[in-house]
């Protein structure tokens, strides 16, 4: 039997915008709903980020962008996930997100967009759903 | 290039195989295993012990804010200059609440992010104190086995008694910073007692050189039995300044330890410490399976009321499991 795997989320903030507390934010929130966050700081490339998710061995990787730049940015992460035979690690985006770009996103490979507002334990709830696990790496639905 | 590992069930010695091979996800799968421990883990270690031996392990330890990721990521990117392989194990704090954690020592590693010569582990402490991971000695096995040339444990922020990183490295780095205290807390036991080389981080401040002088005088004060007297160097990190000076530091202490045979002691000394340790978890385990949740609820509300002292609860528990445990 797999021993349980407490989850795993990469923070990262792609680009050149020097806003990181929304990043902190959900990095701290994460953390309190019993997540291991790893914070990678600003002005990631692409390379970086997902380089950094491979070697941490994450189960998910949160992009934070408030420059506008996430159609530039996000979908080379994505791309390059997939180059790397980690298309299983669940992507998320956070910041301000027009609609009419949600579905391009979507199509890269985004399972979850978060604008300005949502409230932190959402995030948390959508992870702990999309892997089927707990925080603490319990299957959900497993417990009896 | 990249075989996509299953993230779920993967075979062990298939994963150690791509490894091997150079994949970074296996890589990184085989520490998430041995991390979580288990009989994945046992199986992993076993495939990889005939592989061991080879890597340098340095420890740095010190207080929180005093530059020790700072100083790693100079460390490393001073030895992939020189061709060498570096894997970083960075410890971090976990919440006692929800057992979640922010690693951030990432930040300050910028410099080796992209280099697939250098590979950096983010650990949560998981609720252990004394300033690391429980998995971490393991972890070190498993860069060692995968060939790293050398290995850099980074504690979490360590205070006074945080002392467990010198039953994992052989050579401990322990970084200051300028005015920390007088010459009094240079003389209490504990983190200072176990550093084989002392570092005053941040020596482009003021205050650096009288630190440094105070480190110095409390080693004078000491009788060394062994013939290693530690040194104390002045470093600015973030200018990546004195580096080179520390390496070679790190160096010499680590050709002492072979060369005197304190290496050899201190493995049979680590060998006994982690045999104790590995009995002391098996017998708790096996008592606390013994002891109903009712049992030890009842006691620990006698205990907070005062209704028994607690080193008779203790011996009550204990008898519990005298009569139900094996040895």
């Amino acid at each position: 039997m797999e021993q349980q795997r407490r989850i795993r989320v990469l923070v990262a903030k792609p680009g050149l915008d020097g806003h990181d507390r929304g990043a902190k934010v959900v990095a701290r929130a994460l953390r309190d709903a019993g997540m291991e966050v790893i914070y990678t700081g600003l002005r990631q490339t692409p390379e970086m980020i997902v380089e950094a998710a491979l070697q941490e061995d994450v189960d998910v990787v949160g992009l934070s962008v408030l420059s506008g730049a996430h159609l530039t940015w996000v979908p080379k992460v994505t791309a390059l996930l997939r180059e790397r035979g980690a298309d299983d690690v669940l992507v998320l985006v956070g910041g301000i997100i027009p609609q009419s770009d949600v579905p391009v996103l979507q199509g890269a490979g985004v399972r979850g967009i978060f604008g300005p507002g949502t409230p932190t334990t959402d995030i948390a709830r959508f992870i702990e759903e999309q892997l089927g696990r707990t925080a603490a790496g319990v299957p959900i639905g497993a417990a009896h | 290039m990249y075989q996509s590992v299953p993230r779920t069930n993967p075979d062990p010695r298939a994963l150690v195989e791509a490894a091997l091979a150079g994949d970074v996800r296996a890589k990184a799968r085989l520490f998430t295993l041995v991390e979580n421990g288990g009989s994945e883990a046992q199986l992993v270690l076993a495939s990889l012990a005939p592989r061991i031996g080879h890597a340098q392990v340095v420890g740095i330890t010190g207080p929180p804010g005093a530059g020790k990721s700072t100083l790693v990521s100079r460390l490393a990117g001073a030895l992939r200059l020189r061709g060498e392989t570096v894997a970083v194990l960075a410890v971090d704090p976990s919440s006692p609440i929800t057992g979640g954690a922010v690693l951030g020592d990432r930040i300050r590693m910028q410099n080796l992010h992209g280099d697939p010569g250098a590979y950096v582990r983010s650990l949560s402490t998981r609720g252990a104190v004394g300033g690391l991971a429980r998995a971490v000695e393991d972890l070190v096995t498993v860069a060692d086995a995968l060939g790293f040339d050398h290995v850099l444990v980074e504690t979490v922020g360590a205070g006074q008694d945080e002392a467990d990183i010198a039953a994992i490295a052989p050579t401990v780095v322990l970084v200051e910073v300028p005015h920390l205290g007088d010459d009094v807390q240079a003389i209490k036991a504990g983190i200072l007692e176990i550093a084989d080389i002392f570092v005053v981080n941040k020596a482009d401040r003021e205050g650096a050189d009288q630190a440094a002088a105070v480190l110095r005088t409390m080693l004078s004060l000491v009788h060394h039995p062994e013939a290693w007297k530690p040194p104390v160097l002045k470093i600015s990190a973030i200018n990546g300044e004195g580096i080179s000076p520390l390496l070679d530091a790190v160096a010499a202490h680590q050709k002492y330890r072979q060369t005197n045979g304190s290496l050899e002691a201190w493995r049979v000394e680590r060998a006994r410490r982690r045999l104790l340790d590995g009995v002391r978890e098996r017998l708790f385990e096996r008592l606390l399976a013994t002891v109903s949740r009712d049992e030890l609820d009842a006691l620990a509300v006698a205990v907070a009321e005062h209704r028994i002292a607690f080193g008779q609860a203790v011996e009550n528990l204990l008898a519990v499991g005298r009569e139900s445990v094996s040895l």
